[in-house]
């Protein structure tokens, strides 16, 4: 680490850089929802169906990753130690092209419409290519190598593969390719986009805030140094062997639920720690980070438990809302209340860091809580962890409980939204009145 | 034996425990215990402070020129943390639970990120250039300590 590390204003892009991201993500949950509500239950019906791979990458492209892009484009700089060259240009560019692509790949996959997909293959091709791009000058530059540089490697290279994947479908999907690749290539697609991109992600970034800003004890040395090279090392053979007939279909099949449960026993293995960890806190205080933290640990550790058991009792996977439930556990469970949380601290915290950064006139600036109200923060959690229930619920009873839970979704997406908003007129407010003063 | 590092790092420590009690009483709202743990809090926060800035920062300025930048830095993170402390007291003051966590929420995270870069930078960077006066290093830290635990002593008698 440089000594400018960690969450300095030095090498810091401006402030508009990840906000925009963060405020961009609420709203695709809000679409989501307005899907699940216009399609109806039969969205649930299967993994397939034209609404369901819309909604699916909604979230996880327009909610998911325009955040993860929009922290990473804040922290790391500043891990690292160097600067994004033109950072105001550059996310500009990345923030319209990947929303875009976003939107017309969904409404591409819903109407059935190749041109829109052919769009969008150029927007999120373009969008991430240039992310990627910026990443790896970055991380190459980078002067300092701890474990959470390399998991952001990692989790870049693994959104490489996952994109380089996606377009491949893509072209499938439009006919440009006749081959008629199986069901395969979407999991491996799958499995890269939320294992390696998100799921290594979260780890990697979890090594550093989840001690420093939960007062926990560190992660163990072996797990910082190991645990998302083992899972990227798990992915590559599992895909390897999913995809290439290097042995016969026997072999394959043991082998491959062997290491997808070897994963999930990795995965499992980092929420169990993380939760120990957190027990083990310092500071009793428990706040809406934490309380998101906790949800999406169960939710992670859930996940692996009912892929586990789907490995022990194969039946269970012919169950046609498997997999949905995996995905809803995975991705709003896991994933998202990660997301949400990491805001809660993010947000407030640059927002004031960027105030007391112009103090000049020295005027009395708003603390962390003044700027999100904790009420409402609180508010938007249960909202969350509410329809994430009727989510899981749903797997069950679709008819019942499709429509609740896509409004209550759509308004912790909205709450969400508008908390960022807040922060950000809070921000507007003082401003103005430093400047006054000035 | 002892090195430079370690004096400073205990020194967080020490602060973080009377941070997090003060935070516990404010919630419960205990307001004569959480006033008596934050003014030891910040008393122990300002001689640290002390420490670093009259002693520890000059000295390494002194041996390196790289030091200036980081040190300066560091300086202004303290100012800025003694005006979050303040809020703290002045909430204790006015028995606003909340607005006391919300400063409190802030001087943590802030607290945090500086430490973590004292504590990984700064401090090795210490034990390394200052290893052959460290041991006339610890003595005046020590002296100081002495010095303005007599001080407090004196202040309390009279």
């Amino acid at each position: 680490m440089t000594i400018r590390s960690g969450l300095s204003l030095a090498q810091a892009p401006p402030l508009s850089v990840p906000l925009r991201f963060f405020l961009t993500a609420p709203l695709f949950g809000i679409l989501t929802a307005i899907i699940f509500i216009s399609y109806g239950p039969d969205t649930l019906l299967s993994r397939w169906t034209p609404a369901t791979l819309a909604a699916t990458h909604l979230i996880a492209l327009g909610y998911i990753s325009l955040v993860m892009v929009g922290a990473i484009s804040q922290m790391l700089p500043v891990l690292t130690g160097s600067p994004i060259p033109r950072p105001l240009l550059v996310s500009t560019l990345i923030h319209i092209l990947l929303t875009l692509g976003a939107l017309v790949l969904a409404g591409g996959l819903l109407l059935n419409n190749n041109p829109a997909i052919q769009l969008s293959v150029f927007f999120l091709g373009a969008g991430f290519l240039l992310f990627i791009a910026i990443n790896i000058f970055s991380l190459a530059q980078a002067k300092a190598h701890n474990s959470t540089v390399s998991g952001m490697w990692l989790a870049v290279g693994s959104l490489v593969v996952a994109v380089a994947l996606g377009l491949r479908l893509a072209a499938e999907h439009i006919g440009s390719f006749d081959t008629g690749l199986s069901k395969s290539w979407t999991d491996v697609h799958l499995a890269w986009g939320l294992i390696g991109w998100m799921g290594v992600l979260v780890i990697g970034v979890a090594y550093e805030v989840v001690p420093m800003f939960q007062m926990t004890p560190r992660y163990p040395q072996w797990m910082q140094r190991w645990l998302t090279k083992l899972i990227l090392a798990g992915l590559v053979s599992w895909a390897g062997i999913s995809l290439l007939p290097i042995v016969g279909p026997v072999t394959q099949t043991l082998l491959m639920g062997a290491l997808s449960s070897a994963l999930a026993v990795g995965l499992a293995l980092f929420a169990g720690t993380t939760l120990y960890l957190q027990r083990h806190r310092r500071r009793h205080i428990k706040d809406v980070t934490l309380r998101f933290w906790h949800l999406a640990m169960y939710s992670l550790l859930a996940c692996t438990l009912l892929w586990m058991a789907g490995q022990l009792w194969p039946a269970l996977t012919n169950w046609h809302r498997f997999g949905y439930l995996l995905g809803i556990l995975f991705i709003a469970g896991f994933v998202v209340s990660v997301v949400n949380g990491m805001l809660y601290k993010i947000v407030p915290f640059l927002i004031w860091l960027h105030l007391q950064g112009q103090n000049n006139a020295r005027i009395k600036l708003p603390n962390m809580k003044e700027i999100i109200l904790e009420r409402w923060a609180l508010r938007q959690f249960y909202l969350h962890g509410l329809s994430l229930l009727l989510f899981l619920c749903s797997a069950l009873k679709p008819l019942w409980f499709l429509y609740p839970l896509a409004i209550l979704f759509a308004f912790s997406s909205l709450l969400l939204f508008l908390n960022i908003y807040s922060a950000l007129r809070m921000y507007k407010k003082v401003r103005a009145h430093q400047e006054n003063s000035g | 034996m002892e090195k430079i590092s370690d004096t400073f790092s205990s020194d967080h420590v020490r602060c973080d425990e009377l941070f997090f009690r003060s935070e516990e009483h404010v919630q419960r709202h205990e307001w004569w215990q959480a006033k008596e743990i934050l003014t030891r809090f910040i008393d122990e926060m300002n001689e640290h402070f002390l420490k670093e800035e009259s002693i520890l920062f000059p000295a390494l300025n002194e041996h390196s020129a790289n030091a200036a930048g980081p040190t300066q830095v560091m300086r202004l993170e303290h100012d800025d943390m003694r005006q979050l402390m303040q809020d703290m007291q002045s909430d204790i003051k006015k028995q606003d639970a909340d607005h006391f966590l919300g400063s409190s929420e802030t001087l943590m995270v802030m607290m945090r990120q500086h430490n973590t870069k004292e504590e990984n930078i700064l401090y090795p960077m210490a034990d390394n250039i200052l290893a052959g006066d460290q041991e006339k290093i610890l003595a005046h830290i020590h002296e100081h300590k002495e010095k303005r635990g007599i001080a407090k002593w004196n202040k309390n008698e009279y």
